[in-house]
């Protein structure tokens, strides 16, 4: 963890922009753009030694909206990109950000290897089960029902939605949770926990879409906080994971993987390089 | 390909310089191969036309070579007699046909290897002394396995024995004073210490052929000097975590072939777009598609150079020779890192996976200087990350640094970085991406251009040398001819090149491309004269110097 030395006390407004979201009015990405930045206000992280890494849908628009260092790179690499970003630089603090469709679909293949690599950053995925951007399509966690898109077959899908938490403790993320965006500080405090975690942290965030799926207004009258703590047994976590019906709210999971990094501490020259190739 | 390797070190010991390269089916371990050595007491940067000596331990699969292996009259095959007759491929050429019973004669040593009769044969034909190829035995074997040494060295000598009774062959020339001080490296290599020497400390990468060399070397070497190497999980992760890694302000590297681009194409749009500078070191391969793993091609110009959607500027550069690879790797990191820009470097198979015995490389001051903001803009002055300068250079605040917080974008952005999709916007920054390029000096790196005449041959990548080569044998013939092969791809020259080609009446085009890439974008680059003939064909077969030079010789005419 790095930046909470800093003698300054910041706020969450300090790391708001005044860049104006595209995000429609009721988005819940609103609320989670609050809690990442109420996080960073409660760890006191420096602006200039934070990053917000993102690919592209609704919710990777976030890195402008911050007063961080940011990176909206292209769709479906922001695992990639902020994974980069740690590694040649282990002091500054990584959290990268994004959707369902960025981070599962055709992110889906980083999703599995940045929670095996285990680099020491933090995930928050905005799942609200839909493409928003592309005005409506569904996605890897819609459910297999859904077919009030031009798009889906009459009937839905008929897919299996994605589980992302059960496919990151499987694949070996070191940090587990999932929030609601309609409970901000609660959001925030579990941000800030992952962020403190060291490794891997992901976190999923349920955030509402109520331009293409109106039925998501409901989620606020089903999602409760979940009624155990957080556990270290990855085997708990699972049989929970299995057996919960995806409206707990809280921290499933937090594991002591060590976390990855490859940055050598040589200091050769380059004659020492060189001297393998002469004659 | 052990006994290639003693020759190469003995060679090497004796003071001569060399191109070794080899060629092997598609196994994954061990199965026939073909080690293919050119000496010299010269530098050597191409394949000659023939092979004066081919020696065969066995003719097992000797078809998957035998085009690779051209002989004529003036050959001489060596074989072994208990391993059938020479297969009429090969016997066709005319080619004098000497047996050298090397099984027989290895197992009269305990633990002889046929392979060292042979070593032992060649050597002694070509005028190479034993005793050096013993003293490299010794290096590689004495210390490490005894028996072994005192049976190889038993071997080699059996085998120079028999080779008095072979009758003449071409010997080695005489080298002219103490030997000079030589490198023996691969062009995979050369590029991977190019990248560290202009300062490369990052690199993310997945394996595939031919390039996976450049990755093992900076897998060891980045760690040695304090930078990071990470195997990612495929080529698209590769790519972002060096466009992450040089957010950060690390100089960064990632090499692949073929396949391997093709994915990356998008991120090197993004970063040209967020103008942030990474290398891709492309070893190019036989293509499309999987195509020919293992052997060389020219034929990924068109997607260096054309691939990107949008319009969008970047840098192309190709190294002439396995020693160039250092230096070429060395420079695009500078101009990637000095332009905030991505850098292709367009290596092949047969540059990136054969040896060379070389001079010691120049120590050329190409250093990767990003230009940097250190201090924040004054209080109510936000930063401006894509300022639009005179040059187009706009200063890069690297994060960490207190006050120019911004975010880096793939959407076109206002010169703070802001989303923006005005016209004004898009034309103002496109404006300044490609003038960065455009306007940079690039001094005589740009291309070789040697000698003179109203011929030019032109060419580009691993075909520079066989081109040398035939323009300096079409001069001992009376035909003048000039090489003009370009190191640096994209941005175009047109200046330079009208002044390379001025007096120029014919052209002859060389590329190891089926579809003539090189030929269609020189036309459409640059202003060429009217007569313009052309060498191109696919790999895996490379283009030889008598190949040109019976060209130059009738174009002259």
């Amino acid at each position: 963890m790095s930046g909470t030395n800093c003698a300054l006390t910041y706020t969450a407004k300090d790391y708001k922009s005044d860049t104006k979201p595209v995000w429609c009015p009721g988005c819940g990405d609103y609320s989670v753009l609050s809690s990442i930045t109420k996080a960073f206000a409660d760890l006191n992280l420096e602006p200039h030694k934070t990053s917000v890494v993102s690919g592209i849908g609704c919710s990777s628009r976030i890195p402008a909206y911050t007063t961080t260092y940011g990176f909206h790179s292209i769709h479906g690499r922001a695992l990639a990109v902020g994974a980069g970003l740690k590694l040649a630089r282990p002091d500054m603090t990584v959290l990268v950000a994004g959707g369902d469709g960025d981070g599962f679909s055709i992110g889906g293949n980083h999703f599995l290897h940045a929670c095996r690599r285990n680099v020491d950053m933090t995930y928050v995925v905005m799942d609200n089960r839909v493409y928003g951007m592309t005005k409506g399509q569904p996605s890897p966690t819609t459910e297999p029902d859904w077919d009030a898109s031009a798009m889906a077959p009459p009937g839905g899908t008929g897919m299996t939605p994605f589980n992302p938490l059960a496919i990151a403790l499987a694949a070996g993320a070191n940090f587990v949770a999932r929030c609601f965006s309609g409970d901000p500080n609660g959001t925030a405090a579990v941000i800030a926990e992952a962020i403190k975690h060291p490794g891997f942290s992901f976190v999923a965030v349920m955030s509402p879409c109520i331009t293409f799926r109106e039925e998501q207004r409901e989620w606020k009258n089903v999602v409760r906080p979940s009624p155990v703590e957080s556990t270290t047994d990855a085997a708990q976590a699972a049989k929970r994971l299995m057996t919960d019906d995806g409206f707990n709210m809280g921290i499933l999971y937090r594991g002591h993987r060590t976390p990855y990094s490859p940055k050598g501490a040589g200091q050769a020259s380059l004659a020492d390089l060189e001297a393998e190739f002469a004659l | 390909m052990t006994a290639a390797n003693m020759l190469l070190d003995a060679a090497a010991e004796a003071g001569y310089y060399a191109l070794f390269g080899r060629s092997s089916g598609p196994q994954i371990r061990g199965g026939e191969a073909a080690a293919i050595v050119r000496l010299s007491p010269e530098p050597v940067t191409s394949v000659d036309d023939t092979t004066e000596i081919l020696l065969a331990i066995d003719w097992q699969n000797v078809q998957r070579f035998a085009a690779e292996l051209p002989l004529d009259k003036n050959s001489v095959i060596i074989t072994d007699p208990t391993q059938g007759e020479v297969p009429e491929v090969m016997a066709k050429s005319g080619a004098r046909i000497v047996e050298l019973p090397m099984k027989d004669l290895a197992k009269e040593i305990p633990g002889g290897r046929p392979n060292m009769v042979a070593l032992g044969a060649v050597a002694a034909l070509i005028g190479l002394p034993v005793d050096v190829v013993c003293e490299v035995l010794g290096q590689s074997l004495k210390k490490k396995r005894a028996d072994a040494y005192e049976a190889s060295v038993a071997a080699v000598k059996k085998g120079a024995e028999a080779a008095a009774g072979m009758g003449a062959t071409k010997r080695l020339g005489k080298l002219a004073g103490e030997p000079a001080k030589r490198w023996s490296i691969t062009g995979n290599e050369a590029a991977a210490l190019g990248a560290v020497r202009g300062g490369v400390r990052f690199c993310a990468a997945y394996p595939i052929t031919p390039a996976t060399e450049i990755l093992e070397y900076l897998s060891s070497a980045l760690p040695k000097v304090g930078g990071v190497f990470v195997q990612a999980e495929d080529e698209l992760a590769s790519i972002n975590m060096c466009v992450g890694g040089s957010f950060g302000g690390a100089a960064s590297i990632t090499a692949t072939a073929g396949p391997g681009l093709s994915l990356m194409i998008e991120a090197l749009g993004m970063a040209t777009a967020s103008e942030t500078p990474v290398v891709v070191v492309d070893v190019q391969r036989g293509g499309p598609s999987t195509g020919i793993p293992t052997k060389s091609e020219q034929s990924d110009l068109n997607i260096a150079l054309y691939g990107l959607h949008g319009d969008a500027p970047h840098l192309v550069v190709a190294p002439h020779s396995i020693g160039d690879c250092l230096m070429t790797t060395q420079w695009a990191v500078h101009l990637a890192e000095t332009m905030q820009a991505p850098c292709i470097v367009l290596s092949d198979q047969s540059l990136g996976q054969s040896r060379t015995i070389m001079p010691v490389p120049a120590d050329v001051a190409f250093v990767g200087k990003r230009l940097t903001v250190t201090e924040a803009p004054a209080e109510g002055v936000q930063y401006k990350r894509y300022a639009n300068t005179a040059s187009g250079i706009s200063p890069m605040a690297i994060p960490g640094t207190p006050g120019c917080q911004y975010t880096a974008d793939g959407l076109e952005h206002t010169e703070t970085g802001t989303p923006s999709s005005q016209a004004n916007d898009h034309s103002s920054q496109q404006d300044k991406r490609l003038r960065k390029l455009t306007d940079h000096e690039y001094g005589d790196h740009w291309a070789t251009i040697e000698g003179e005449g109203d011929i030019a041959v032109m060419c580009w990548g691993s075909c520079t040398g066989a081109a040398r080569e035939a323009i300096t044998r079409a001069a001992a013939d009376g035909v003048k001819a000039r090489l003009i092969s370009p190191r640096l791809l994209y941005p175009t020259r047109p200046e330079a090149m009208a002044k390379a080609l001025a007096g120029v009446r014919k052209v002859l085009v060389v590329e190891l491309s089926h579809l003539g890439q090189f030929h269609r974008y020189l036309k459409g680059e640059y202003d060429l004269p009217a007569e313009i003939q052309q060498i191109k064909r696919g790999g895996p077969l490379p283009i030889r110097p008598n190949e040109i030079h019976s060209r130059l010789l009738s174009m002259g005419k």
